[in-house]
């Protein structure tokens, strides 16, 4: 390590020399780790002695490492601290990657520690010996492997510092079965710098004025927020700017919550499955503002398409390299967005009696009208059946019954599309799913670390029969920790967004795509000792909904028997532009 | 990625650690970057390595190439050398055919380019050649090909003109 933190400023926290297992342990207390998430192995055996010898956090036993990191994940999204997961090594340290790449790609603050074959074994092809810190590096934001016991406690230090700062992420930190035993004194570092790390959270203040001017001579201003509004906390300040400016805003899949949906400055999600208004307004607004968010290709569809119209773009991002990777921007402010909002606001509020960045009334009214005229095409109706439950009515049903209060986390797939639809999430860290990586399987491992965290809290966990398969050994642990989680999940016996595009760009050639021998979901869960419910008449959807969340403390499966061929529209093909959306009125979704 | 973008000298300063290296190495294969020649030895400062990264694109890609290498936790300090004036140097071995007449023209194209005959065997010479990529390529170029029996070369070290001084 070139940059050990300052010893003149740590404090000696043990006089006598402990195991580098009792280290690390000590490290966690010291950093208020409340749960750790974990599978036990040879490897990481000292490390779980110690646990076992301490009560100041929790360990969660999951059946799988890929749930360990999620739930971890989780924890964090719904908490802003950072999650703590705690695997083997080899096939411990191998089960976790997309887990790992999970968090990695929507900025996670998580740090994991794997245990390694001894430090004289390593390279000799021991027995669950893999090159994890190799494996990792390409989907963590920094790894470590710690060869020596004195270094254990700086390194940790250092882990949760990077992990929760500048851009967040993971950070893997590996350690050898020898490092474990191995004894030293204790001191942990009170602070960290590191010379080759110093992320910029305040922005530019040349910058922040250049674009409240621009946002103020616009006369088609718009706003597009994304995760990094969720994770930097600034929900509050942008709502403030949002109300003071009155202009309209979009929010991407993850940054959801941090504008109120109900607001009527609010025009849904934008990108493939946006609402018409919200991806319309991002195509012709002529100054646009994005905050914490990365014009990645399911938001903004075609590049190109995207630059046809002409527009000025003034992008926020606590990170660097986000800034004119997809598309040029003309004004960048890099920063942490809590600090560059709170900027903006205190600027507009000292401005006030100089009327410099008053908006232009009437361009913005106009602006509203045009608005108001996409929205009056209602691209979310639906056409609601008698004979069918509807996906979509479900989700609906889920918001009136949990009154939007609910901790919704989804898998992926045409029912994530849903509950982002029809959910209209009213605050932060409540919607919880894979945004960048897409990860089949999050949901209930997902569910597990919000209840966790929140454990009075209605926790739902929206699925698809494809996904939740994918980590269903979750309901072991869900039923060893008393989880009253409420699984919403939409079987409609297809992977339902593999079978959509199938029908839209394979002539309806369903290949692999349906999915034979369901289990009876029913019993499963009963098998566990939970609750099972099978929901198939759209009448019976709310009363099951009402019912299940009134058992405060049973995790609930509800298997809901869906429409087979419903899709999701609005929908923007792969490659085409934001205003070339097929919307379900276009396609008549019934004649499909 | 076209093959006619812009050449790009790259220069970085990072934490001599076990590791580093792969990286940026990793870095450049993952974002499917270009690069021509990479190469890195501690400095004066043994707790920081130098790098030196030959690589080409557009304005944009070179732009996101200096972002990624500075979001790397390791990397000290990113500097493109194309930014301002610099001196770009390679090393070459060649190992060249030196029999009957070829060794006396051999010894003169050595001269020409001011290279050095650094090992002198009964049928080949090894010659030294330091000078910018393109000075390489030129002498490779004025060469019979089938009097080359080897060739190795470092790759390009670049360093700032005068005031110019990538230092921690």
């Amino acid at each position: 390590m070139a940059d050990t933190p300052k010893n003149s400023s740590s404090k000696p926290l043990s006089s006598k020399p402990i195991t580098g297992a009792e280290i690390l342990i000590r490290c966690l207390h010291e950093e208020n780790v409340e749960f750790v998430f974990g599978y036990p192995g040879g490897a990481v055996l000292h490390i779980y002695d110690a646990i076992y010898h301490q009560d100041k956090f929790k360990h969660i036993l999951v059946r799988h490492e890929q749930a360990a990191l999620h739930a971890a994940d989780a924890y964090s999204r719904s908490t802003g601290k950072v999650g703590v997961a705690l695997v083997t090594s080899g096939p411990g340290a191998t089960n976790a990657i997309t887990g790992i790449a999970t968090a990695y790609m929507d900025s996670i603050p998580m740090v994991i520690i794997s245990g390694q074959v001894p430090t004289y074994a390593i390279g000799e092809d021991a027995f669950q010996e893999c090159d994890t810190v190799g494996i990792t590096r390409p989907c963590v934001k920094h790894n470590f492997l710690v060869k020596d016991v004195k270094d254990i406690a700086a390194t940790m230090k250092k882990a949760f510092y990077v992990a929760a700062s500048g851009r967040p992420g993971p950070v893997l930190v590996d350690i050898p079965k020898d490092i474990t035993a191995d004894l030293c004194k204790f001191e942990y570092p009170e602070s960290v710098s590191l010379r080759s790390y110093n992320p910029v959270t305040k922005g530019h203040l040349g910058q922040i004025k250049k674009a409240l001017k621009l946002l103020a001579e616009a006369k088609r201003p718009m706003v597009y927020s994304g995760g990094g509004v969720v994770l930097g906390d600034a929900s509050a300040h942008l709502i403030k700017l949002i109300q003071s400016m009155g202009i309209p805003i979009t929010s991407t899949l993850m940054g959801l919550g941090g504008f109120p949906a109900s607001d009527e400055k609010f025009l849904g999600m934008l990108g493939m499955h946006g609402t018409y208004e919200a991806n319309m307004a991002m195509q012709e607004c002529d100054v646009l503002l994005a905050v914490g968010a990365r014009f990645d290709d399911r938001v903004i569809g075609n590049t190109k398409h995207f630059l046809s119209n002409p527009r000025t773009i003034i992008h926020i991002d606590i990170d660097p390299s986000s800034i004119s990777k997809r598309v040029k921007i003309d004004v960048p402010i890099v920063g942490d967005v809590k600090s560059v909002l709170a900027d903006m606001n205190e600027l507009i509020e000292t401005e006030k009696a100089s009327n410099q960045f008053v908006q232009n009334t009437n361009a913005l009214a106009a602006w509203f009208k045009q608005i108001n005229a996409w929205r009056s095409k209602k691209c979310l109706d639906f056409a609601q059946s008698d004979e069918f439950i509807k996906p979509q009515y479900v989700i609906q049903k889920l918001h009136e019954v949990t009154k939007g209060e609910a901790f919704v986390t989804s898998d992926v797939g045409q029912h994530q599309m849903w509950a982002a639809q029809y959910y209209k999430f009213n605050d932060p860290r409540r919607w919880i799913n894979s945004g960048g990586l897409g990860t089949m399987g999050v949901g209930l491992p997902y569910a597990m670390g919000v209840q966790f965290a929140h454990p009075n809290a209605q926790v739902a966990c929206v699925t698809g029969e494809g996904s939740i398969q994918m980590n269903i050994q979750e309901l072991s642990t869900c039923a060893q920790y008393h989880l009253p989680i409420k699984v919403i999940m939409l079987n409609n016996r297809y992977l339902g967004m593999v079978r959509q595009w199938q029908e839209f760009f394979y002539e309806n050639r369903y290949s692999e795509s349906y999915m034979d021998s369901l289990p009876d979901f029913v019993k499963l869960a009963e098998a566990y000792g939970h609750v099972g419910m099978q929901i198939t008449k759209p009448s019976d959807v709310e009363g099951a909904l009402k019912e299940a969340f009134d058992m405060k403390s049973r995790f609930v499966f509800l298997d809901f028997i869906t429409d087979q061929k419903e899709n999701v529209f609005p929908m923007i093909q792969n490659g085409k532009g934001l205003s070339e959306m097929i919307l379900a009125s276009d396609i008549g979704a019934e004649d499909l | 990625m076209t093959t006619n973008a812009p050449r790009h000298i790259i220069s970085l300063l990072m934490e001599n650690e076990a590791g580093a290296l792969s990286r940026v190495a990793g870095l450049f294969s993952a974002r499917g970057y270009n690069i021509e020649s990479l190469t890195v030895a501690a400095t004066e400062d043994p707790t920081l390595s130098r790098m030196t990264i030959v690589t080409s694109g557009s304005e944009a890609v070179i732009e996101q190439i200096i972002k990624q290498l500075n979001k790397l936790i390791d990397v000290v300090k990113v500097l493109d050398l194309n930014d301002g004036k610099f001196i770009e140097r390679e090393l070459m071995l060649v190992k060249v055919k030196a029999t009957g007449a070829f060794r006396e023209e051999m010894k003169r194209m050595c001269d020409i380019f001011r290279g050095r005959i650094i090992d002198v065997a009964d049928g080949s010479f090894t010659i030294e050649l330091t000078g910018s990529g393109t000075k390489l390529d030129a002498f490779i170029e004025s060469l019979d090909k089938a009097a080359i029996l080897e060739t190795v070369r470092t790759g390009a070290s670049g360093i700032g003109r005068g005031d110019r001084i990538l230092k921690v």
